[in-house]
């Protein structure tokens, strides 16, 4: 063997997740149903999958509505044309497979056939980040936003559990246009006083108020920002947690809004920081001439190896801990004022 | 047929298959899951070519004009992993690490991390196009290197897996053999009835391939046809196989692709192993087709 094995090892927990309980548990299932409600609520609803209607959870639209649920095969280009070609005629697809099929294999029919093309697909990456940390390197997808941000008039969502995902759901189809939906594993236990909660495109939202530093997340860093925030607030350090559902249209407000007020801001999440919010955020900053202590945890410019996703996301620095250390960091220096703000003087 | 095995090297490959597949179920056992329907599927293919067709020498697996063996179908890498180790390529100790968080060797097998592979794949209808890339670099450095490539008849939905078909016929790759591991399995069920793939053999001959079709259990036939394929390239061999092959209950099962085992589920399977070994040795004592 060429490389030593990558272990942090107080963490390490093992091969105790399968592909198949992500299908099994709470926010899939959530997802799953929300699937069905659509497809009973709007019959230009179809489903198209490349083989992976069972690990996406599609299985029970399929059960009702046979003739809506397609299946091409593994062929993921395929896959991206036959959903535009449907919407093309007037059907609203959604189109389900790994976040890294779905994005990185098939990015340019992405782009072509439904960004630009306009058409009125719902593309939904699952498995996003190291959601499948146990399918290794090939099965990571870091750089699928990366990729997607650039693309004009694409919506982005990440929704952070199986309620979000749901409302996210009837929020994508409700937009007339193409819209990413990253999406991860799936197995959070759906956080219930979201049941019922409507979903805006766009606005980012405050899950945790505080004045000294604020923390922006997506997806499944949302949680682990909270539960670091809390932790931080103990310690005596005021913490805003800012989730960010919606990467595209970016709520730069909210952004600058968090800048002005905390001037230190930290960046979580599930995918490089190269192109992810880490880039977002600090084009926006940068642009709008603030002065801010920046920091940016996520995938740095390294493959993170094989391996359960809580472990991954110890030894990629993106979890509760990692961002509590950060939080800590950041605030023992002192952080710029408006004085220090290009445009201000 | 011609029959190119004595009956002894017949009995031994056998042995080889049955140790083999003993690793995979054991492994996925200890790991706590694992691809087994596929590892148990390309199982005969790969010792066959591990035992006797392609040439490495486990102590040297970085000598540049050694052949060369892509496992396009990456999700095979249990079933890799557990020849590997049989071959002496992988030691024992690091097959047990297999599934492990931070280990090399899981699900799917990294070039970077696991001496002996050779290339990372885990992301379906890549392997061809990297044998015909190879097969072409061969040919370049003049290396008397023969390039071999598994593929999943999954894989045959993709469109890169036929666009590197088209440019090995194109190139005349004489040295590159592909297998197809044909269990009509995919993840979502059966090839035939979600997209049909028939006439497959017919797909691959009109890329220009040279095509036969054999029992992708039945050494005698799996030998036969590399030996035939040699310098006859681009050749595939579409190998007709069972999808948890050697395992009772998991034998054509789609919720076998990718499973877990019990205590109780591996003796269950060990008994079937063994009593599917027994078998095959009494049908080539009487002369049988195995
Ligand atoms: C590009 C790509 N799409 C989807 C997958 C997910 N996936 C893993 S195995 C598999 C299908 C398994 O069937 P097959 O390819 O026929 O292999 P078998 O196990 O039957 O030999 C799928 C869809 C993948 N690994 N790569």
């Amino acid at each position: 063997m060429s490389e030593s094995s990558d272990k942090s090892q107080s963490k390490v927990r093992g091969f105790t997740w399968t592909v198949g309980d992500h299908a099994l548990l709470s926010s899939s299932d959530v997802w799953g149903e929300a699937l069905v409600e659509a497809g009973r609520a709007d019959p230009r609803i179809v489903t198209v999958t490349a083989d992976l209607a069972e690990t996406t959870r599609l299985q029970e639209f399929k059960r009702a509505f046979p003739e809506r649920a397609i299946n091409v095969g593994i062929a993921e280009q395929n896959l991206v044309a036959v959903a535009a070609g449907l919407a093309a005629m007037g059907l609203v697809p959604v189109v389900c497979t790994y976040a890294t099929f779905a994005v990185l294999r098939a990015a340019e029919f992405v782009r072509t056939d439904l960004g630009y093309g306009r058409r009125n697909v719902k593309l939904i990456g699952t498995l996003a980040g190291v959601a499948y940390g146990q399918g290794g390197p090939t099965h990571h997808a870091a750089e699928d936003l990366a990729l997607l941000r650039a693309v004009p008039e694409l919506v982005i969502l990440a929704p952070s559990d199986g309620f979000e995902m749901a409302a996210a759901l009837r929020a994508a189809i409700a937009h007339e246009g193409p819209v990413y939906l990253r999406w991860g594993r799936g197995t959070e236990t759906p956080d219930a006083s979201k049941r019922d909660a409507p979903f805006v495109i766009g606005p980012m939202q405050e899950r945790v108020g505080g004045s000294d530093v604020t923390v922006l997340a997506y997806g499944p860093t949302v949680q682990e920002a909270e539960r670091a925030a809390r932790r931080a607030q103990r310690a005596g350090v005021s913490t805003r947690v800012l989730a960010a559902p919606t990467l595209a249209p970016l709520d730069r407000d909210s952004i600058v809004c968090a800048a002005k007020e905390t001037r230190r801001l930290i960046t979580v999440e599930d995918h490089s920081i190269v192109g992810g919010l880490a880039s977002a955020v600090a084009e926006t900053v940068a642009r709008a001439g603030l002065a801010v202590r920046l920091a940016s945890l996520g995938h740095r410019e390294r493959y993170l190896p094989m391996g359960v996703p809580e472990d991954l996301m110890a030894i990629g620095g993106f979890d509760e801990d990692a961002i509590y250390e950060e939080i800590l960091r950041v605030c023992r220096v002192a952080a710029p004022t408006a004085d220090d703000d290009w445009e201000d003087r | 047929m011609e029959r190119s095995l004595t009956t002894d090297e017949h009995r031994r490959l056998l042995g080889v298959s049955l140790r083999v597949r003993e690793r995979v179920v054991r492994t996925v056992f200890r790991a706590g899951s694992g691809h087994v329907g596929a590892a148990l599927s390309q199982c005969d293919v790969l010792v066959s070519l591990y035992e006797r067709h392609l040439r490495v020498d486990p102590a040297r697996m970085d000598e540049p004009t050694r052949d060369r063996f892509v496992l396009s179908k990456g999700h095979g890498g249990l079933g890799l992993a557990a020849v590997l180790a049989e071959r002496g390529i992988l030691a024992d100790h690091e097959l047990d690490t297999f599934g492990e968080s931070g280990s090399p060797i899981g699900m799917h097998m990294d070039h970077r991390k696991v001496r002996g592979v050779e290339t990372a794949t885990g992301s379906l209808g890549h392997g061809l196009g990297i044998a015909v890339g190879m097969a072409l670099g061969a040919r370049i450095q003049r290396w008397p290197t023969r390039v071999f490539c598994l593929l999943s008849d999954g894989e045959c939905y993709e469109g890169s897996t036929w666009e590197a078909a088209l440019s090995a016929s194109a190139s005349g790759l004489t040295g590159l053999c592909a297998i197809v591991d044909r269990n009509r399995l995919t993840m979502d069920g059966f090839t035939e009835k979600e997209v049909p793939l028939e006439p497959l053999a017919d797909k691959w001959r009109s890329f220009g391939w040279r095509v036969e079709v054999c029992d992708g259990h039945d050494h005698a036939a799996i030998d036969a046809c590399f030996s035939r394929a040699k310098d006859q390239g681009p050749a595939v061999i579409l190998a007709e196989t069972v999808k948890g092959k050697g395992v009772s209950f998991m034998e054509q099962r789609p919720e076998w692709h990718y499973g877990s085992i019990d205590s109780a589920k591996l003796d269950e399977a060990l008994r079937s192993i063994a009593e599917q070994h027994r078998a095959a040795l009494a049908a080539i004592a009487s002369g049988g087709a195995r």
